[in-house]
């Protein structure tokens, strides 16, 4: 069929007939997603962190069984739920204000249901981190009169940021490859893309090796941000001899 | 300085009555009076386990005491029930803005890792008592020098020895023109040979008339800067006066045993 067939690749497929395009495209909105969710995720966890160390009791079990429920039920049976939760929530509110029926945003559902997953995980990790933080520190500026919101934001927060690093950095590179579930809402991100180019071409291994590329690209590129964040966050640490 | 706008000042520049404090069962102050006037330098020394940090932090309530009244600069705190059996400030408003004139140096220094020197020094001036940040810095390098650290103030405080790091502590605290100032047990972290360096800067404070409030076990720094001495013993104030009386003279059992430690 063509003459760029190198190893049983097809090249020509990826480079000239638009399907390497469609990749890319995909790839795009993974990552799209991808951050959305672990944005969301990360707002999410920064709250549900603090409501869970500083809430009252109801506050503080009610982020207990959000977190333990998304950590044990499986992310794909998760993402189906609320899914399809949500969207029958959004058609019911929109009916009740007299709106006919909304098509769900996929990329927006995704995002959404990605960073109600993801959130579950932070709040573990930021939890685990603000609990490194010498407590020295925290009454330091409670002695000098800031407000605890001041307090959160000045100090706990970028104190807790070398010990929480290395987990949010791991959580990022589980988002991307979370967005692959997002296939089974039938949203056109990168491994939906990849099934549809293999699917027609029947080239299967040229098509999951490219995908299965661009993700370890991506991967590779966010350990190297990654890194340079960590080594900015400790900057006013010792070097640490296991680093 | 640019941050003297206080209204009148009092003569007064701590008043606390009958400080009370329990934990679970364990009452560890059992009423505790104390005046420091303007200028004062009040020593608080005692046994490990007598009370004095927990009393130091019920003057700015890290501690909520479980009963006892606080005047600030001739403000009382205004006080409620905490819920748990002690008393919480009223206002959150007051209790913020007395803290940030209440400057507390600790036995751990608790700079802020993440700052350097100078950020360390212009964070409560900006962020609590909304100084503009250029003048703020001014002060900063001012009080930095000052400490001898002038040549630091861009240096994260974990890379500095501890009493390099108590020094910041101090400019740190100075930097909100405190109506006076709390230290627990400043040089307690320290090495033997860095000790003398906090100290030095302590007493030129004592100098310039600094109302201070030192918990300390350096029982010859006492003697030479403090205007009033207190010894606290299983929650009480077991004696008190002028370090010449207080260490040349002591009239209780207890605190001759207590000095004795210290020949
Ligand atoms: N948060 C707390 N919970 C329970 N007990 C406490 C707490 N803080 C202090 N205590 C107890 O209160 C007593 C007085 O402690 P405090 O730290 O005030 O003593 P101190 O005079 O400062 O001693 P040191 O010289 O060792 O610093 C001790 O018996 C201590 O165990
Ligand atoms: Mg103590």
């Amino acid at each position: 069929m063509s003459s760029l067939n190198i190893l049983g690749l097809n090249l020509e497929l990826l480079l000239n007939e638009g399907w390497g395009e469609a990749l890319l495209i995909g790839l795009y909105r993974s990552l799209t997603i991808a951050f959305g969710a672990f944005a969301l995720g990360l707002v999410i966890g920064i709250f549900a962190s603090v409501g869970k160390l500083y809430g009252n009791a109801i506050v503080k079990q009610l982020l207990e069984l959000y977190t333990t429920i998304v950590r044990s039920v499986p992310e794909l049976v998760l993402i189906l739920i609320v899914y399809f939760v949500g969207a029958d929530l959004v058609n019911a509110v929109a009916g009740l204000l007299g709106y006919s029926y909304v098509e769900i945003n996929g990329a927006a559902a995704g995002v959404f249901v990605l960073g109600f997953v993801q959130g579950a995980y932070s709040t573990e990790v930021i939890r685990g981190a603000i609990l490194s933080v010498p407590v020295g520190q925290i009454e330091a500026g409670r002695a000098f009169g800031m407000t605890g919101a001041a307090v959160l934001r000045r100090i706990t927060l970028p104190a807790m940021l070398p010990a929480a690093l290395p987990g949010l950095s791991n959580l990022w590179l589980i988002a991307m490859k979370d967005t692959a579930l997002l296939a089974v809402l039938g949203f056109g991100e990168l491994t939906q893309v990849t099934r549809q180019a293999a699917g027609s071409t029947k080239e299967y291994f040229t098509f999951f090796l490219a995908a299965g590329c661009l993700y370890l690209i991506a991967s590779l590129i966010s350990n190297v941000v990654s890194r340079r964040l960590e080594v900015w966050a400790r900057r006013g640490l010792p070097q640490d001899i296991r680093a | 300085m640019s941050l003297s706008s206080d209204a009148v000042a009092s003569p007064e520049a701590l008043h606390v009555e009958g400080i009370r404090k329990s934990f679970g069962s364990h009452e560890v102050l059992k009423g505790i009076d104390l005046t420091a006037l303007q200028g004062d330098v009040v020593a608080i020394i005692g046994g490990s386990g007598s009370g004095k940090s927990t009393f130091l932090r019920c003057l700015n309530f890290l501690e909520h005491p479980s009963a006892g009244t606080v005047r600030i600069n001739g403000e009382d705190i205004s006080l409620k029930p905490d819920g748990h059996g002690n008393l919480a400030p009223s206002s959150g408003a007051q209790i913020r803005r007395i803290r940030s004139r209440l400057a507390m140096v600790f036995q751990s220094f608790n700079l802020w890792t993440h700052m350097t020197l100078l950020e360390n020094v212009i964070e409560a001036p900006v962020r609590v008592l909304g100084l503009e940040r250029k003048e703020a810095v001014l002060q900063a390098e001012d009080l930095l020098n000052r400490v001898g650290l002038g040549h630091k103030i861009h240096e994260y405080p974990s890379f500095l020895s501890g009493g390099q790091q108590q020094r910041a502590a101090i400019a740190r605290a100075l930097a909100v023109n405190p109506y006076a100032m709390l230290f627990d047990e400043p040089t307690s972290a320290l090495d033997p040979e860095l000790v003398g360096e906090v100290l030095k800067v302590i007493t030129a404070l004592a100098e310039e008339g600094r109302t201070m409030v030192l918990v300390t076990h350096e029982m010859a720094f006492a003697r030479e800067v403090a205007s009033k001495v207190v010894f606290l013993h299983n929650g009480r104030i077991e004696e008190q006066g002028a370090p010449a009386e207080l260490f040349g003279n002591p009239q209780s059992e207890r605190l001759a045993r207590f000095l004795g430690n210290f020949q």
